[in-house]
């Protein structure tokens, strides 16, 4: 079985566009958001859920009113400022709680309790294009690289039942702890990117990251046709760095049309721009 | 967060959906700003400001976590320490007790509980956090994470940290370019400010995530307002929803392959033509009137 992730480094060069398309044009895959943050596909693919879990996650701290004493302690120990002094009552700012337990532990009064937090939930559906596997954290909740895992986790376990030979993973913007934990034993990292400063700055990071995980990197340059010399750049950049060339695809707003629509852009009748994806999958394909 | 702080106004510029335009409208504010300004980039994994403002950088400094280091000779294997930990950052395994750097969030808590002090402070690099000036007005800070690094919190924290500084200085307003999303670097990044710019594109991806980052930013209970990117496509939704929750369009920037182009070749866009730098000027001049009426209130 293989897994593949489409990433960018920056945000809205089209990573879900493609991944959409891409879904549609491979038959034998599981296809899997790992943008557990900001999900975008099942616009595109409009799942129906056959499976719904709660994603909990760690646990926050909650002062008991009727036992704290107001000594303090607490806010004095919070290395993340979580425990504000209003009104007389010490609060926890449940955005700044990082659930590490210190002020649980040192209270003397014991006046701190530790509930779960209940940060999501999960899915497993079923598309047009096969099954689909992904989630929703709850705005302002932890962007947990444990619900990445998590969903990966489930979607292999889904390949496996249903004799899927691929994982076809849309991943997350940036390069912290999501894209992290997507990137871990995945077999091929498709880095989206634009010819802008950002695209290329972003793509040199991103890359690096990879490399740094040691997964092979292929590069798709969308809307290459907004600046050739910056086009020439990425593709210098990626040559250098021996990362594979996939595709450049012009900048066309088909992509946003076939959105309105509901739809990949594949599913477009008639567009060149269906065959220019189809030839950039096949080539993903060749390095699988 | 500086409850003394008055005369400045900081405005984070967030979006939901990355690729929306935050930078650009970021950077054009800056530009155009008529009071000092501090622009601030805290989307420290991907940080973009600064590809055009092209500031000059004139202090670097590399920013580290607090991560516990063990003394063996000390360690009699009581595991408070490891019960304590909530990231798997500290375990006993076999006779030695093992540190996880990388797991650490640094809250200190296995420093503090271990009673033979057996630990004592360490380093992880989180990242350099960067200050310069751009066009010899516009104050500049950023952090960068390092790459390999997960948790971007921490950075954003310290550089924030750093901008109450300069504004307690400088009394110059900031101007915050926030990480795209909406769960807790998104949060982290907005948190502080006295208001929000949700920029959009009138999409349905970008509609989808800009409801997204609505909710979540509708917690904390600060003014809201909007700016479209690429008016003219995709389709009405973001409009309905900004008639129905009353959040105000404060401007619109239309969908056009120069303003693209120009951004491609690291322009700011409120340079680009005399109705782009109005369309900015009257923003700005909307977001610091809303400075004078939260002073007076």
């Amino acid at each position: 079985m293989r897994e593949l992730i489409v990433i960018s480094g920056k945000g809205g060069t089209g990573k879900t566009s493609l991944t959409g398309a891409f879904a549609h044009l491979d038959r034998e895959k599981i296809i899997c958001d790992l943008d557990v943050d900001a999900p975008d596909l099942h616009i595109l693919l409009s799942p129906k859920v056959i499976l719904q879990e709660k994603f909990i996650s760690g646990n926050e701290a909650v002062i008991d009113q009727d036992k704290c004493q107001s000594c303090g302690t607490c806010a004095e120990m919070c290395r993340y400022d979580a425990i504000s002094f209003k009104d007389d009552k010490y609060l926890v700012e449940p955005l700044r709680c990082e659930g590490c337990k210190v002020c649980v532990s040192f209270c003397p009064e014991e006046a701190v309790e530790f509930p779960p937090r209940y940060c999501g939930n999960w899915y497993v559906s079923s598309t047009r294009f096969g099954t689909m596997v992904h989630a929703q954290l709850f705005p302002g909740a932890e962007n947990s690289g444990r619900l990445v895992a998590l969903l990966r986790q489930k979607a292999r376990a889904k390949a496996k039942e249903e004799g899927r030979n691929l994982i076809l993973c849309d991943g997350a913007p940036g390069i912290g702890c999501p894209v992290i934990s997507s990137l871990s034993g995945t077999d091929l990292a498709v880095v989206v990117t634009e010819p802008t400063p950002s695209g290329l700055h972003d793509l040199m990071r991103v890359a690096e990251l990879c490399s740094h995980f040691k997964i092979r990197v292929a590069v798709i340059v969308n809307k290459f046709d907004l600046n050739q010399e910056q086009t020439s750049k990425i593709q210098d950049y990626c040559r250098k760095n021996s990362h594979e060339l996939v595709g450049n695809i012009p900048h066309d707003d088909i992509f946003t049309r076939a959105m309105v629509e509901k739809k990949v852009v594949t599913e477009i009748r008639d567009s060149n721009m269906a065959l220019m994806v189809k030839q950039t999958w096949e080539k993903i394909s060749d390095l699988l | 967060m500086d409850p003394k702080r008055k005369s400045n106004l900081i405005v984070s510029i967030a979006s939901g959906k990355g690729g929306t335009g935050k930078t650009t409208v970021s950077a054009s504010l800056a530009c155009v700003w008529k009071k000092p300004v501090l622009a601030v980039d805290l989307d420290v994994e991907e940080p973009n400001l600064h590809l055009f403002l092209n500031p000059e950088i004139s202090h670097q400094e590399k920013i580290y976590l607090e991560t516990p280091v063990v003394d063996e000779s000390k360690c009699t294997l009581c595991r408070m320490c490891s019960d304590l930990c909530q990231f798997q950052a500290i375990k006993v395994m076999g006779e030695t007790l093992l540190t996880f750097t990388e797991m650490c969030h640094g809250c200190g808590g296995c420093l503090a509980i271990c009673p033979e002090k057996a630990l004592s402070p360490g380093q992880r690099e989180l990242g350099i956090l960067s200050q310069g000036s751009s066009l010899g007005k516009i104050s500049f800070l950023m952090g960068s994470l390092r790459v390999g690094e997960a948790m971007s919190p921490p950075l954003m924290t310290i550089v924030k940290k750093r901008m109450m500084e300069i504004l307690g200085k400088e009394r110059a307003d900031a101007i915050i370019d926030a990480p795209p999303g909406v769960s807790c670097p998104a949060v982290c990044a907005v948190m502080d400010s006295d208001l929000i710019i949700l920029v959009t594109e009138p999409t349905p991806f970008g509609f989808h995530d800009f409801r997204l980052a609505w909710e979540s930013f509708s917690s904390m209970g600060k003014p809201m307002a909007v700016v479209i990117n690429r008016a003219g496509l995709g389709d009405s939704s973001v409009y309905r929803f900004c008639d129905e929750k009353k959040l105000p369009i404060l401007a619109s920037i239309p969908y056009d392959r120069n303003i693209a182009q120009a951004y491609s070749k690291g322009q700011v866009v409120a340079r680009l033509s005399p109705e782009l730098e109005h369309k900015f000027s009257d923003l700005a001049r909307e977001l610091q009137g809303y400075d004078r009426e939260a002073a007076y209130a």
